[in-house]
């Protein structure tokens, strides 16, 4: 991890939203606006390191019991104004995803960030199944307890691709204590299993993603990369709303019917097990 | 209580914690009314985990059955915390998913199902990492979907705990059960001790884990809601009462205003007393449905 955690999300949400300062009332780790994106209004929500952090295991873009709830007050909000509206006109939501992980704290274990983090999850995942079409646009990092708070409940997800893009549910060396093996050979056993690997064409291998994007500098973007990126998310939630309102497409894209052969395995075999007898 | 009746009860109980996941989940059915889907006898086991050299399980360590609790119809999916840690792989993960999605499905159709979930898990499988995690996500959303219709019951029984990506699923359920021999949180004391220090979590601190995420403080706290002892009979009886209760009228999860004030009140300059903390959120009204 050379690049400082955050930055590109910084970046991105500022490039397309404009603005780059927090609510009054919210905590400086949340960014969240609602901004022009193709002919409509989205909400476009971010976490973003606050060095100033009154909780300290935060403060390098770290997804804690502030940011969990902000982001949830957010969406809720959001789903209850639109609550009326019919499908086609429910606001968007964006996602801007560069988070280094979940809280390592304790005091987040005390305060029950566990239930932090799942009701982030419950109101991103609830404006999904109201019809808000809810977008991820990875311009980071995107680890585990972080990724599941925020981004990982949306209907389409869109990631950059270059090397500073990681998506995984542990970073490498943590990921190499714990599974008794040196970071070499995790490097290693990730070029033969895809859901291993930390690079993020193997991850697109997975058919959890809606497209790969390419950026030269995702923390300096052109106006023509950014103009690419708002036509990409205008595409990805046209392409929502068209679709169902659960995560069905993740394992029924024709990149999973190769990769996630075990899924479709075990949900084919559980239906008609379900059904019959 | 006094010890006389307490010894004679606890040695007369019929431990829930020393049954593996298959007879944990049989002993909440009614008599002759379950059967177990996609057992180990249909053999689809992890595709990941050969390729590196660790031996699979036909069941992958997730136990599927369907039958009728209390005459209502339920499905149990049960994780095995004695295999690879009760982690969540391709194949376990997908079990909870599709079995929680045909509960929906049932569930729309008039025929309400509930799901109770026995979670003893550290969360996500490192060896099949990515598709774990993305199962992580599937599983919120389906337990998510099915809640609105019937209610999603965890129980954390121990010895295992609930620990990584599942404790978000253990927070979204309608009602979670714990005993005091179980843990829940997102991170466990080794990992918060690897990633911010021995002076952020002592791990080898035996009673300050359990004054955290022990059963017991997680109830009093009102992020669960019953502690039952570690007998089958009493947690059976407590999975029937959640059956009857149904759906709540609002789910903990969004009550979002509640839970983000009460962040907002905390005293961060140093680290929080379990205890104290416990003492008033017992104080406080609201919040527990």
């Amino acid at each position: 991890m050379n690049e400082q955690v955050g930055l590109r999300g910084r970046a991105w949400f500022k490039a397309l939203t404009g603005s780059d300062a927090p609510n009054s009332g919210d905590p400086h780790s949340v960014l969240a606006t609602t901004a022009a994106v193709g002919n409509e209004q989205a909400l476009f929500l971010c976490v973003v390191p606050d060095k100033g952090s009154r909780f300290p295991c935060v403060r390098d873009g770290q997804v804690g019991l502030e940011e969990a709830f902000t982001l949830a007050a957010h969406l809720r909000a959001v789903i209850a104004e639109d609550h009326d509206k019919s499908r086609e006109a429910k606001r968007s939501i964006i996602a801007i995803v560069d988070v280094k992980s979940q809280a390592y704290g304790r005091r987040e274990e005390t305060a029950g960030i566990f239930f932090a983090a799942a009701a982030s999850a419950d109101a991103y995942a609830s404006a999904r199944m109201a019809g808000h079409p809810v977008i991820s646009l990875v311009a980071g990092q995107a680890f585990s307890g972080g990724f599941l708070t925020h981004g990982y409940q949306a209907n389409r997800i869109l990631a950059f691709d270059d090397a500073g893009i990681v998506i995984h549910a542990m970073h490498k060396e943590a990921a190499a204590r714990i599974t008794r093996r040196s970071v070499a050979e995790l490097e290693k056993l990730g070029h033969d299993i895809a859901p291993m690997s930390y690079d993020v064409q193997d991850y697109a291998k997975l058919g959890l993603l809606f497209k790969l994007l390419h950026v030269d500098d995702p923390q300096h973007p052109t106006s023509n990369e950014v103009a690419e990126v708002r036509e990409a998310i205008t595409e990805a939630i046209t392409d929502a709303r068209k679709g169902k309102l659960d995560l069905s497409n993740r394992w029924e894209s024709d990149t999973a019917r190769t990769m996630r052969k075990g899924t479709l395995a075990v949900r084919a075999a559980l239906e008609e097990q379900w059904f019959n007898g | 209580m006094s010890a006389s009746i307490l010894i004679p009860d606890f040695v007369n109980r019929k431990s829930f914690i020393e049954l593996d996941a298959r007879a944990r989940a049989q002993s909440l059915f009614d008599e002759g009314t379950w059967k177990e889907l996609v057992g180990p006898f249909d053999r689809i086991e992890s595709p990941w985990l050969a390729k590196q050299g660790i031996a699979p399980q036909f069941d992958d360590g997730c136990v599927v059955i369907k039958g009728k609790i209390g005459g209502s119809p339920a499905v149990t999916i049960a994780f095995e915390g004695a295999f690879q840690g009760g982690s969540v792989g391709e194949v376990s993960g997908a079990k909870m998913t599709a079995a929680l999605d045909l509960a929906t499905k049932d569930s729309k159709a008039g025929k309400p199902t509930a799901a109770i979930l026995l979670l003893e898990t550290g969360g996500v499988r490192l060896q099949e990492a990515n598709l774990g995690l993305a199962a992580v996500a599937e599983i919120i959303s389906s337990v998510l979907a099915l809640r609105q219709h019937a209610p999603v019951i965890t129980i954390v029984a121990g010895t295992v705990g609930c620990f990584g990506g599942m404790s978000l699923v253990a927070g979204v359920s309608s009602y979670t059960i714990m005993t005091r021999e179980a843990r829940l949180g997102l991170n466990g004391p080794e990992v918060i001790e690897q990633e911010s220090g021995i002076d952020e979590f002592d791990s080898s601190d035996r009673a300050l884990i359990w004054a955290i995420h022990g059963g017991e403080q997680r109830v009093g706290m009102g992020l669960a809601d019953l502690l039952v002892e570690d007998d089958a009979g009493k947690i059976a009886a407590a999975v029937l009462s959640c059956v009857r209760k149904g759906v709540p009228e609002k789910h903990r999860t969004e009550q979002v205003e509640l839970y983000r004030a009460r962040i907002a009140a905390l005293d961060t300059s140093s680290q929080i007393d379990p205890a104290t903390l416990r003492q008033q959120r017992a104080n406080t009204k609201g919040g527990v449905r």
